[in-house]
């Protein structure tokens, strides 16, 4: 089914507002991931707030989907959508990564509701995706499991360990997403290790590749529509992404992957983001 | 006698029929590590992820996260060191409710050398944080720690051998994970020992009694919440601790051992180990003894531990 124009609206809206609160939280507390959380709020939105069968005030039900920031330093874009969706109150955002705090620099399933899977060491998170996706079938679930995956992330070879396991146990409700934004931390991916064609890549082992811009909420949610058809198979979606989107300054930056967010660059940007400066 | 393998495959299919939560995963090596079994017994909740030891433990998290308790098989190498970084990121970090079953540990794998051989297992495995570190010794000890291990919730390594020793135990003797157990009562000298060398423990027990040396055989299956109570126990009554394992020096049962009684009891102790080199092809006996892991050397370091007492 097609996402009518007013739910179109109604998401875009929610990208914006958050796009200003990931930008907000990590200048308050100067550290933190902006470039690699700004290429997927529109992926997190359609996730959170137009397919995933996820209730905070129910968040450990067995029969929830699931969802795996295997990029694990997109952890911003992660809290702000679970604030959003009410699994803890906004206030905590402002006290990320501070000592006792819940919100830690990676996601943390131990203090935050609503994280099914601590994640942060890069490359893990397909393999913990097929084991939920396993766990799903032996117990009738029917749930699925969503993996967001950095495109450089792809490099750590034990996602393609999880490829060919997905593929073997026939896996079709697992659902990868590749943030496809093609900057790494040290400098663009054709730069640092070439991924060449990631699809391909996927196809080769027996996945059904989609593609979908990853900043059009429509295009995304179309993409997961069509990724709930396929039997018998595992899916993912190659979202062509902008690092930092939504910032100039930031948007295809290697060096805005970790950088802190001063207050000359966040006045700019609130500017853009139609933001506030408080 | 029966190789503990066996045993312990055994053990994973009748814990698999009481409780439907328990799946099992191997990497290619169900045969050697008799995961087979359960495959056998349970096709639908057994699952070769191939030759992929990281990607395993991946999964069997992912397996963990949604209420199975999954038993993780491999060789004890690749699970401390290929699959380092799941253990830790994923089943430790979480405290996740996963099992961890390393066969192969120590020199057992003999002739395979030393690629194959695990001597640095029990390192890796107790520096991380929630993580429950046990050593088997016999058969009889591998049944009782699979059961004792899925009572435990949370992440436990078990380290397994290849080896076929004699049994120590009854079928039906206690075990309780974090509780040594005295097998043998003596006044002059204790000797900690988990695996294999409980044997080679025992062996040194008989040889110091024609000597009039009465040897406390403690074995301390369980590294990782180690019995400081027992060692405390045991130390002050015969003031000289000797700790043997078949494993390296470094950060194994002796560094805990050590630990323990340096903070509180410091008596002499001697740890008997693999001294800091990799293992090599051979016959098991031989390689044993060849790093002084036999009866001789453990009497040997219990006269000296006894000679240092003030």
């Amino acid at each position: 089914m097609s996402m009518d124009a007013a739910k179109e609206q109604q998401l875009k809206t929610i990208a914006k507002q958050m796009r200003i609160d990931i930008v907000k939280m990590l200048h308050n507390v100067k550290t933190g991931h902006p470039g690699g959380s700004l290429s997927a709020v529109e992926i997190l939105t359609v996730l959170y707030h137009n397919q995933m069968n996820v209730n905070c005030k129910d968040a450990c039900n067995c029969a929830r989907d699931r969802f795996i920031a295997s990029k694990g330093h997109c952890a911003p874009v992660l809290y702000t959508t679970l604030a959003d969706k009410g699994y803890f109150p906004k206030a905590e955002l402002k006290n990320l990564r501070q000592l006792g705090c819940m919100l830690q620099g990676h996601p943390d399933m131990k203090r935050i509701p609503g994280v099914d899977i601590s994640t942060g060491s890069l490359g893990l998170g397909l393999s913990v995706g097929v084991g939920m996706s396993l766990a799903g079938r032996l117990d009738k679930q029917g749930f699925y499991t969503y993996v967001l995956l950095g495109d450089g992330e792809l490099q750590e070879g034990q996602n393609w360990e999880a490829v060919m396991a997905a593929a073997k146990f026939k896996l079709d409700h697992i659902i990868a997403i590749v943030d496809n934004n093609g900057v790494q931390l040290d400098g663009t991916l054709e730069d640092i290790m070439p991924m060449g064609d990631i699809g391909q890549k996927f196809a080769a082992f027996g996945w059904k590749v989609l593609t979908a811009d990853g900043h059009d909420v429509r295009s995304i949610d179309a993409a997961i529509d069509q990724a709930k058809t396929v039997c018998g198979i595992p899916v993912v979606i190659i979202a062509k992404t902008v690092k930092g989107k939504g910032v100039s300054f930031m948007e295809g930056k290697n060096t805005w992957h970790g950088k802190a967010i001063e207050d000359k660059d966040f006045a700019i940007a609130m500017a853009e983001l139609g933001g506030n400066n408080e | 006698m029966k190789a503990m393998r066996e045993a312990y495959g055994e053990a994973l299919v009748e814990l698999g029929r009481s409780n439907p939560n328990v799946v099992v995963l191997d990497a290619d090596v169900a045969s050697s590590s008799r995961s087979i079994l359960f495959k056998q017994a349970f096709p639908d909740r057994f699952f070769n992820i191939g030759i992929a030891e990281g990607n395993m433990v991946g999964i069997a998290s992912g397996l963990a996260t949604a209420g199975k308790i999954p038993f993780v098989n491999t060789f004890a190498f690749l699970l401390a060191l290929r699959a380092a970084d799941s253990v830790r990121s994923l089943v430790a970090y979480n405290h996740l409710n996963v099992k961890l079953a390393g066969a192969y540990g120590g020199f057992s794998d003999s002739y395979d050398g030393a690629s194959h051989q695990s001597v640095e297992d029990v390192s890796i495995m107790r520096t991380l944080p929630n993580m429950t570190v046990i050593v088997v010794a016999d058969e009889f000890q591998a049944k009782q720690a699979v059961f004792a291990a899925a009572a435990l919730e949370g992440p436990v390594y078990l380290r397994l051998s290849r080896a076929e020793v004699a049994p120590i135990y009854a079928e039906d003797s206690k075990f309780e994970i974090g509780k040594g157990i005295v097998l043998r009562e003596g006044a002059d000298v204790t000797i900690v020992a988990n695996g294999y060398m409980v044997t080679k423990a025992l062996e040194a027990a008989e040889i110091l009694t024609k000597e009039g040396i009465k040897a406390e055989i403690v074995d301390m299956h369980t590294v990782k919440p180690i019995d400081a109570a027992l060692l405390f126990a045991s130390g002050r009554k015969t003031g000289a601790v000797v700790s043997v394992e078949e494993h390296s020096i470094y950060g194994g049962l002796g560094s805990a051992v050590a630990e323990v009684l340096a903070g509180e009891l410091p008596l002499p102790l001697e740890i008997l180990g693999i001294k800091d080199v990799f293992g090599e092809s051979g016959a098991y006996e031989a390689i044993l003894s060849k790093h002084g892991l036999d009866k001789v050397a453990v009497a040997a370091a219990a006269r000296k531990a006894i000679s240092r007492k003030k």
